[in-house]
């Protein structure tokens, strides 16, 4: 996926609020065309990264290269860049058209040049025979699909998009999320997206760069970052995770209470304390045969009716203190006439367990 | 947008502008900042240095330090007008503060009928000279007035006319300030002491009171402030009772003993700068005190409240319109009191006095000079403070004079002025007399307020619009002029009738400064009156008090126009 020159390279980059550290030793490199996505909580320095690759809020250090070009400390001018924020940003006193023309005015072509542009961009988000209207005569999607316009009328090497979908209703939201991965795909433009929803991210984007407190956790494609998250923080914000206080038994085996599971590897030496963590959809419970590796007597505890499928609780019988959490298909319920109070078999495979050293804390999500 | 047109962007590097353009930008940026620095230095530091610098120096300029403050604490008439002054001001402060309470909770707390028309009435002297109140109490309490029985014999002519007519004029000011201190009401609050039981008189002591505590405080030092700093009434209706600003101009203007007016001056500084400090804790604390999910605050109607505050309102708001109609009645008047057939005579400036009408043009055209330099400047001042992140240093510097004149009574910044424009060293000293000086003065001496306004209008506007014209390279000259100017259209018309009305109504910033060829209206008006032609000089009043109305009521027109027809994208 990387070609020999990244769009954009980013390198030791640290950026400080006096005392408060937003971004420390931030290393990245993303590649043409690539539409990469950049996944935490709420103020973990997302924006800020943003605005420090737009220039439009400076890093203290570190190095940011543009297409090969060192643009550290260029103006946001001078980075080519187009840009959509959350808020949406369109100017209210100019019409769709004008909004869009913005950027195209100001390099002195020919008013026909611009109009055709114009009429091209919004044919291109959807919203053909808008030029003349207001930015407050449109629905929150159709502003947001004109910023995006706006942002892509002069042709930028590289978009920007903080949140754009975050003040969108729901349904809005998830078709405006297609529409902008159709459009990115075709234009080839690269792309990086903020967001806090990992469900956008994972729907979204080739790469995932998912943040913490000012750091990189992991990057990743989706089903990297879902299935191999490096740390307990990313496999905890990522997708649903049960974590369990365990006991390490060799280099792939780990100990809960009185119950013995197979992993692929523990870094761990036999009798350390470690954590273990687990997909609550990777618990399974139909064709088991009682002894084999992973698969051990369970007690259904409380379940949860969540629509598509059911949250249970679930106490292995020689660990009554540990509680795993899994989902079960409404298909799988009914079948199996899963029911609260009920003790079966489950079983674990060892591909889908994770262990993790046990100090770290796993930040609530 | 998934059944969009053929492919027609194509991605891929643009080469960007050439790299000088976007640091040219930035370096014209820091640069305007700068200047803008330096411009409010030279309008508003400089002068109130020079004030600074004079109260330290001897006649002839030689450095005395405290001496001229010992000669002014030893010289028995000089102190007594310092203690007049305290006097006068304490005194209208306790007339008006209570006053503008009542008025203020009829128009915020009860269900009293007709309050635009009550807050119109309550707003008429903002609209006129301070003195043209103090005129009008001389027609009904003065030597021939009407009423003159009712003063039991006192004289007007001192402190009871000037406390009159200050209570009066700084109505309005206490009044805005205790209406928005009682908007701010958490209605919650009054829900909750109801159902507690509470009593009416325990919820005003315990929840009302309270609310309205730092509007109160801020309403005493802001009267009290306007009242000792007041040119105008005590030259009309003062009589022989000297107070500190008749002092000021007496010795510069009458004696050119310009040490001896910088004392003064800085003692006139001193409550200004108070209510300054105070004003600023206040808004920060009264900010603090509604949450955000504070319910605002509904009056349910109450017969008896409603009655009291009712009759209390429309007394009060009566007496101010009688009073400035008394003022535009006389000026029709033939002959008050022996002959009352109307006359235009009155108008007829040149009759009394050589400059005729052309104070009147003058005035006009300093207002309109004013309010479009004035409006224009500080927004584009504000423009550069708020919106550019350039020259920080430079930004707070320009942001720190910006809210200097707030501190600075007019008749010290005219003081100031004189001093900085008669220095021999200065070559902007031609300009002394001009209209221009008078101009630049205007500007200064109301800066705050109307950058206030602007930065307010500004904040409230998406910040990210500067990122994203940054981002398109559109130079933010280009963008403020289109994007920005637009949207803060209403806030300039604001900031332009703001000066437009001040410049045409104050008296004793441009009382130093005028020159034969610059007299502007509401000096017409002393000189009318201390030639003795009263009648003339309530008519020059009551066409400022006019034009300055008229011009309000077209900013009101145009205002509702522009979020109309004429911003048509305001419209939903
Ligand atoms: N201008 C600023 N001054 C001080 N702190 C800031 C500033 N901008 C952001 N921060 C802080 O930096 C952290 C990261 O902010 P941000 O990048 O906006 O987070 P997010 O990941 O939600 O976009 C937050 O803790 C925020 O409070
Ligand atoms: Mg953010």
């Amino acid at each position: 996926m990387t070609s020999p020159e990244p769009m954009l390279r980013i390198a030791r980059l640290s950026k400080r609020f006096g005392a408060f550290t937003a971004l420390r030793d931030i290393e990245l490199s993303i590649a043409r065309g690539e539409f990469v996505c950049f996944l935490g909580p709420s103020g973990c320095g997302k924006t800020t990264l943003l605005r420090a690759i737009a220039g439009l809020d400076p890093q203290d250090e570190g190095v940011i290269e543009l297409a090969g070009r060192d643009v550290s400390r260029a103006p946001p001018a001078e980075r080519d860049f187009g840009i959509v924020f959350q808020s949406y940003a369109l100017f209210p006193n100019l019409t769709i058209g004008d909004n869009i023309a913005y950027g195209l005015v100001n390099r002195g072509r020919p008013r026909a040049e611009i109009d055709r542009r114009v009429e091209e961009l919004l044919a291109l988000v959807g919203l053909p025979e808008q030029r003349r209207k207001y930015p407050v005569q449109l629905s929150g999607g159709q502003q947001q699909r004109v910023a995006l316009a706006r942002a892509l009328a002069t042709s930028p090497g590289l978009l920007l998009l903080d949140e754009p979908l975050s003040a969108l209703d729901a349904r809005v939201r998830i078709r405006l999320r297609d529409e902008i991965r159709g459009l990115q795909k075709r234009l080839g433009v690269t792309t990086i997206m903020v967001t806090h929803d990992q469900e956008e991210a994972l729907a979204m984007a080739d790469r995932i760069v998912v943040m913490n407190h000012g750091v990189i956790e992991q990057i990743g494609a989706p089903e990297e970052i879902y299935r191999q998250p490096a740390t307990p923080f990313v496999a905890d914000f990522v997708g649903h995770m049960t974590f369990l206080d365990a006991v390490s038994t060799g280099p792939r085996g780990v100990r809960i209470g009185g119950l013995e599971l197979h992993v692929r590897e523990t870094n761990a030496p036999a009798g350390a304390p470690v954590r273990l963590a687990m997909r609550p959809e990777e618990v399974r419970t139909r064709d088991l045969v009682e002894g084999e590796a992973n698969v051990f007597r369970g007690r259904v505890g409380a379940l949860a009716f969540l629509g598509a499928f059911c949250r249970a609780r679930v106490e292995p019988v020689q660990s009554p203190g540990a509680a795993i959490t899994a989902d079960f298909s409404a298909n799988a319920m009914r079948d199996l006439a899963i029911a609260t109070g009920q003790e079966r078999l489950f079983g674990l495979s060892e591909a889908t367990l994770r262990v993790f050293p046990a100090r770290a804390e796993p930040a609530a999500s | 947008m998934s059944a969009a047109a053929p492919v027609a962007t194509r991605a891929g590097p643009v080469p960007s502008g050439p790299g000088a353009r976007a640091s040219t930008e930035a370096r014209i940026g820091a640069a305007l900042v700068w200047l803008l620095g330096a411009v409010l230095t030279l309008i508003i530091a400089a002068p109130l240095w020079m004030l600074l610098s004079k109260s330290v120096q001897s006649v002839d300029g030689a450095f005395v330090g405290l001496a001229n403050f010992a000669v002014y604490a030893t010289t028995p008439t000089l102190v007594a007008a310092l203690l007049n002054s305290l006097f006068v001001a304490s005194l209208s402060t306790a007339i008006v503060v209570p006053l503008a309470f009542v008025y203020a909770y009829a128009l915020q707390r009860s269900c009293v009928p007709g309050k635009g028309v009550l807050y119109a009435a309550a707003l008429l002297p903002i609209f006129a000279p301070s003195l043209l109140s103090a005129l009008a109490l001389v027609y009904v309490f003065g030597n021939q007035g009407f009423l003159k029985g009712a003063l039991f014999g006192a004289s007007l002519y001192g402190p009871v006319g000037i406390v009159i007519a200050e209570s009066l004029y700084a109505f309005p000011h206490a009044l805005l300030i205790l209406t928005t201190a009682l908007a701010l009401a958490d209605g919650r609050l009054y829900e909750a002491a109801e159902a507690m039981g509470t009593t009416r008189a325990r919820i005003f002591r315990t929840v009302t009171l309270p609310g309205a505590r730092y509007g109160l405080i801020s309403a005493v030092f802001v009267v009290f402030t306007i009242v000792i700093t007041d040119f105008g009434i005590p030259k009309v209706i003062g009589g022989q009772y000297a107070v500190l600003a008749t002092d000021a101009y007496k010795q510069v203007v009458g004696q050119q003993n310009f040490p001896m007016g910088a004392v003064v001056g800085l003692l006139l500084l001193v409550p200004a700068v108070l209510a300054f400090f105070v004003d600023r804790s206040v808004r920060s604390r009264q900010v603090a005190l509604l949450s955000a999910r504070a319910v605002p605050y509904v009056a349910k109607p109450r017969r008896a409240r409603d009655l009291a505050f009712g009759v209390a309102a429309y007394v009060i708001g009566a007496m101010i319109v009688a009073t400035y109609t008394v003022a535009v009645w006389a000026s029709f008047i033939k002959y008050w009191p022996y002959n009352l057939s109307l006359t235009l005579a009155n108008y007829d400036f040149a009759s009394f006095d050589a400059s005729g009408w052309s104070p009147y043009f003058n005035s006009l055209k300093m207002a309109a000079a004013s309010a479009v330099i004035g409006a224009t400047f500080v927004f584009f001042g504000a423009y550069l403070i708020e919106k550019l992140k350039l020259a920080p240093f430079g930004r707070a510097f320009a942001q720190f004079l910006a809210m200097l004149p707030m501190a600075v009574p007019g008749l010290v910044l005219g003081l100031g002025y004189v001093f900085f424009y008669n220095a021999t060293w200065n070559p902007l000293g031609v300009f002394y007399g001009s209209l221009a000086v008078l101009v630049v003065n205007t500007v200064a001496h109301f800066y705050t307020v109307a950058h206030i306004t602007a930065t307010t209008a500004l904040g409230q506007i998406d910040p990210e619009f500067e990122s994203v014209a940054a981002s398109l390279k559109v130079p933010f000259w280009r963008h403020a002029r289109r994007v920005t100017a637009p949207i803060c259209l209403p806030a300039i018309l604001d900031i332009g009738v703001y000066m437009f009305v001040n410049a045409l109504t104050t008296v004793s910033a441009v009382i130093f400064l005028y020159g034969s060829e610059s007299k502007l209206a509401s000096i017409a008006i002393v000189h009318l009156d201390e030639a003795g032609a009263i009648a003339s000089a309530a008519a020059m009043g009551a066409i400022v008090m006019a034009t300055a109305i008229a011009v309000k009521l077209a900013h009101l027109a145009i205002d509702r126009a522009l979020l109309g027809r004429l911003q048509a994208w305001r419209r939903r």
